[in-house]
């Protein structure tokens, strides 16, 4: 694996472009901001074309043989499938106003990372093949042909394209970057050019149910030591339930807070709350993932993965179905779900079984956010909360790239994080709500063997955190994406050292008096928590 | 170089007019042939285009969402910028057409010292942008009065408003200045900033100096090189109730530039990317509303896939299931 630079040499960025007009710049492979190709078996599970070994940085792709065909009928199909593409190819007018809004390009300088740059790899093809100007005028109508190099160059940077859509909030236009790269890799997968990080937790949430590849029994047995340690931290024994039928509610969340701090936190957190709170819910294992990796492969197998959730609902009889904090899942399930697998007319619209509130913002879709359910809570005083416990925490929230952008869920997480913690300081405005940076690494490129990309995408994040950090002492990143906290961390360790990460319903639990709770001594962390230490010294 | 060559290409369009008027003397092809055909470029080909762009569904509503959500009643709710029904989206859509409410929004990215990134405001491209878009628009809308006998009260009230500082003779417009400037704006911006400048095609810099030469053309004629009116204005009846007659000889080359160059304009906008008037209305980021939740919205080409049913699942985990406590289907 390439050595990553230090800090300081990473942000030295040069923006000057090259001498050379862009289509006759080639792309370089830089080792460090791709990711591995995808295997075989990850492929053959979920039955994608051309399976096979290949290395991104070969010179032979080993494509078949009829490989530029298969895109350009690609091409067509989606032209007619999808008017936001149709449209996206014509009317752009590179007035540049998206080109510094991509935490790529700003992190980078590379001026194919600019959103309107990354756009014209596709577009000039498009040009090309699929209109008369481009056809007769060639290069003078901004036109080029389709060869290995341009296939290259689309493979690499439609992999360095997180599917933010800061982009598409500043043009005048509302082109949609993230569109162009869905339907961009959607071309690639005809020819099995996808990135191992993402096919093959495709393939693992596929036959597993969720991405980690977590069974059954594991999933119980991690929730066991989440369990262990709430007691060790409330005194409190929560027994959830499994695949359990008839209850009122299914909780779906990433499996990613099942595995690995600080999710796991996150997910303790869930529990307590849903023990305080006596709610008939249970978990499933089927339908074990809210994140789909599909989403960052094909349509199809994003709309497969996603079944798995109103299914298991119809299976277990549940009224509704709760889901967790993650990002790109709440893309997925606020624009997506309901048109791929829905009507869901065998649920009832959400209501809170606490407080009544009828949920009607998803009266068809019957999936609320977790974060919606508690703010609700909160705000009819049905949660006791001691936001002194979190005192020892100042804390910024960062807004998810999809819950901003493709869903707008930005002042409920506020409400419930002021109600539990003291200390919340706000980063600066433009790097915040619809103007949220990405954390550098959604859409499936949170790979380890591309950090250095994600450490130069991450940089505007990073950036907007420091600064809190040296005006407020903030010492804690909030946020409600299972992708940021399984990011976030190596990327404030690395830009901004001294600042943790954690997910909303970990500070919500931490601040919760239960009913029956011995006294806390401690965090979710197992942190002495502020005052007790002085408390302890003292006697 | 591409700047150059579109520059070229413009001058050479009026080279063209003249040599036809002034040497060769095809007043009718210049006067009517072509603003004609250009004139039917123009709509068969926007309908066309708008066709295409319609034939193609929206399966999915994906609005970009800049702002709050319509979530739970004591929030507030941003109506505009994230629309939960009809009526935001329209507002939400007269904002972006008529105020360009995105381009509002530009910031200007900086890296500082000590690789902190700053940013701040960048209101030059929108007010550029408005600038130009608006004054083409009133420009526009004072040609009325050679498309209708009697001039209607609105046009000379815009031309009115139009020429208030009262200066020079004939008065001038301010929207022509606006105009100019605007464009020229636009044209340094493109070649001024490195990274626009390499984004930039032929087809960014021709309609400019297209564009631009339509504007130059009229200024020198209004205040400089003065022609016929009137007779430009029985022409211009002429062609609008399809009785074209040669037009006068007193119209002079100058008019003739400017109408060929728009000409040109009218026949190459559906095939630009000029065609972004018309697809503004179009963009599904835009013209949804957030609402997915609350109205299911159907895709025409949705289709069954294959999935991997629960029945599989318990199938390959019975025993891992059963063994963890987790209730199962078949025994």
């Amino acid at each position: 694996m390439a050595k990553l630079p230090k800090p300081e040499e990473l942000s030295k960025i040069d923006f000057t472009p090259p001498p050379s007009d862009w289509m006759d710049t080639p792309v370089v492979f830089k080792e460090g901001m791709f990711c591995h190709g995808s295997k075989p078996k990850s492929l053959e599970i979920v039955g994608f074309p051309n399976p096979r070994d290949w290395r991104p940085a070969d010179a032979d792709w080993k494509l078949p043989e009829n490989w530029k065909e298969i895109i350009l009928e690609g091409i067509a199909d989606r032209l007619q499938k999808y008017r936001s593409f149709r449209l996206f190819m014509d009317i752009c007018v590179r007035c540049g106003a998206c080109a510094d809004k991509c935490h790529f390009f700003i992190g980078t300088g590379d001026p194919k990372n600019m959103p309107v740059l990354r756009a014209e790899l596709i577009r000039s093809v498009y040009r090309k093949e699929f209109t008369t100007a481009g056809k007769i005028l060639g290069k003078m109508a901004g036109a080029r042909e389709l060869n290995l190099d341009v296939l290259k160059e689309w493979w690499y940077y439609f992999y360095q394209c997180t599917e933010c859509r800061r982009c598409s909030i500043f043009c005048p236009y509302g082109i949609d970057q993230a569109e162009i790269t869905i339907i961009g890799r959607e071309l690639l997968n005809l020819l099995g050019l996808n990135i191992e990080w993402i096919a093959g937790p495709a393939s693992n949430c596929y036959m597993k149910g969720n991405h980690l590849g977590l069974e059954p029994h594991t999933i119980v047995g991690n929730l066991e030591y989440m369990l262990d340690d709430i007691e060790t931290v409330t005194g409190k024994r929560i027994k959830p339930t499994f695949n359990r039928k008839g209850a009122e509610i299914l909780f779906v969340t990433p499996s990613g807070d099942l595995f690995a701090d600080p999710g796991t936190y996150t997910a303790m957190g869930y529990m307590m709350l849903f023990e305080e709170l006596g709610l008939d819910y249970t978990w499933s294992t089927y339908a074990s993932e809210g994140g789909n990796f599909g989403f960052f492969t094909t349509n199809e197998l994003a709309k497969r993965l996603n079944s798995k959730i109103y299914a298991e609902a119809k299976r277990l009889g549940v009224k509704f179905v709760i889901g967790g904090e993650c990002g790109h899942m709440w893309r997925v399930l606020n624009q997506y779900m309901d048109t791929w697998n829905g009507p869901a007319d065998f649920l009832e619209v959400p209501k809170s079984p606490i407080t009544g509130t009828v949920f009607e913002n998803a009266k068809s879709t019957k999936m609320i956010h977790v974060v919606e359910f508690t703010a609700d809570l909160i705000k009819n005083g049905k949660l006791k909360l001691d936001p002194r416990r979190n005192d020892h925490l100042k804390v910024t929230w960062h807004d998810s790239c999809n819950t901003a952008r493709g869903m707008g869920l930005l002042d409920e997480p506020r409400y419930v994080l002021k109600s539990v913690v003291n200390n919340f300081y706000e980063m600066p405005e433009d790097t915040i709500r619809e103007k949220t940076f990405c954390c550098g690494s959604g859409s499936g490129l949170n790979a380890s063997e591309d950090t250095e990309l994600r450490m130069k995408g991450g940089l505007p994040r990073a950036n907007a955190v420091k600064f809190v950090k040296e005006h407020y002492g903030v010492n804690m990143l909030a946020n409600i994406c299972a992708i940021d906290r399984a990011t976030l961390p190596p990327l404030m360790d690395y830009w901004v050292p001294g600042v943790k990460v954690t997910g909303l319903h970990e500070l919500v639990a931490n601040a919760l008096v239960m009913k029956g709770e011995k006294e806390r001594t401690t965090d979710l962390r197992g942190e002495p928590l502020p005052g007790i230490q002085a408390k302890e010294e003292k006697a | 170089m591409k700047a150059l060559v579109s520059l070229i290409a413009v001058l050479l369009l009026v080279l063209i007019a003249y040599a036809g008027v002034a040497a060769a003397n095809l007043r009718f092809l210049f006067g009517v042939i072509i603003p004609y055909a250009a004139f039917l470029m123009f709509v068969v080909g926007m309908i066309v285009r708008v066709l295409k762009w319609g034939s193609s569904p929206v399966p999915f509503r994906i609005p970009s969402t800049c702002g709050q959500q319509k979530s739970l009643p004591w929030i507030k709710h941003s109506k505009l910028e994230n629309p939960s029904g009809a009526l935001g989206v329209i507002g939400r859509m007269a904002l972006e057409v008529l105020f360009f409410r995105s381009l509002f929004r530009n910031l200007k990215t900086q890296l500082n010292g000590g690789g902190n990134i700053a940013y701040g405001e960048a209101k030059w491209l929108w007010l550029a942008g408005m600038a130009f878009h608006w004054s083409f628009l009133i420009i526009l809308f004072r040609h009325m009065r050679f498309f209708i006998e009697k001039i209607p009260a609105a046009v000379q009230l815009a031309e009115g408003l139009d020429s208030f500082l009262q200066i020079g003779a004939p008065l001038l417009y301010l929207t022509d200045v606006v105009l100019i400037l605007a464009v020229t704006y636009l044209f340094i911006r493109r070649i001024g900033m490195p990274q626009v400048r390499y984004i930039s095609l032929i087809a960014d810099y021709f309609p400019l100096f297209l564009i631009l030469g339509i504007a130059v053309s009229g200024v020198l004629m209004r205040y400089f090189y003065k022609t016929d009116i009137v007779s430009v204005k029985v022409l211009a009846m002429g062609l609008i109730s399809f009785k074209p007659a040669v037009p006068a000889e007193t119209i002079g080359v100058i008019f003739y530039i400017h109408l060929f160059l728009l000409s040109v304009l009218f026949a190459y906008f559906p095939m630009s990317k000029l065609v972004h008037m018309g697809g503004v209305f179009l963009s599904p980021t835009r013209n949804m509303a957030n609402n997915n939740r609350m109205k299911r919205h159907v895709n025409p080409w949705n289709y069954p896939v294959h999935v991997h049913t629960y029945e599989e699942y318990e199938n390959d985990f019975r025993d891992k299931m059963k063994n963890a406590g987790i209730p199962v289907e078949k025994e």
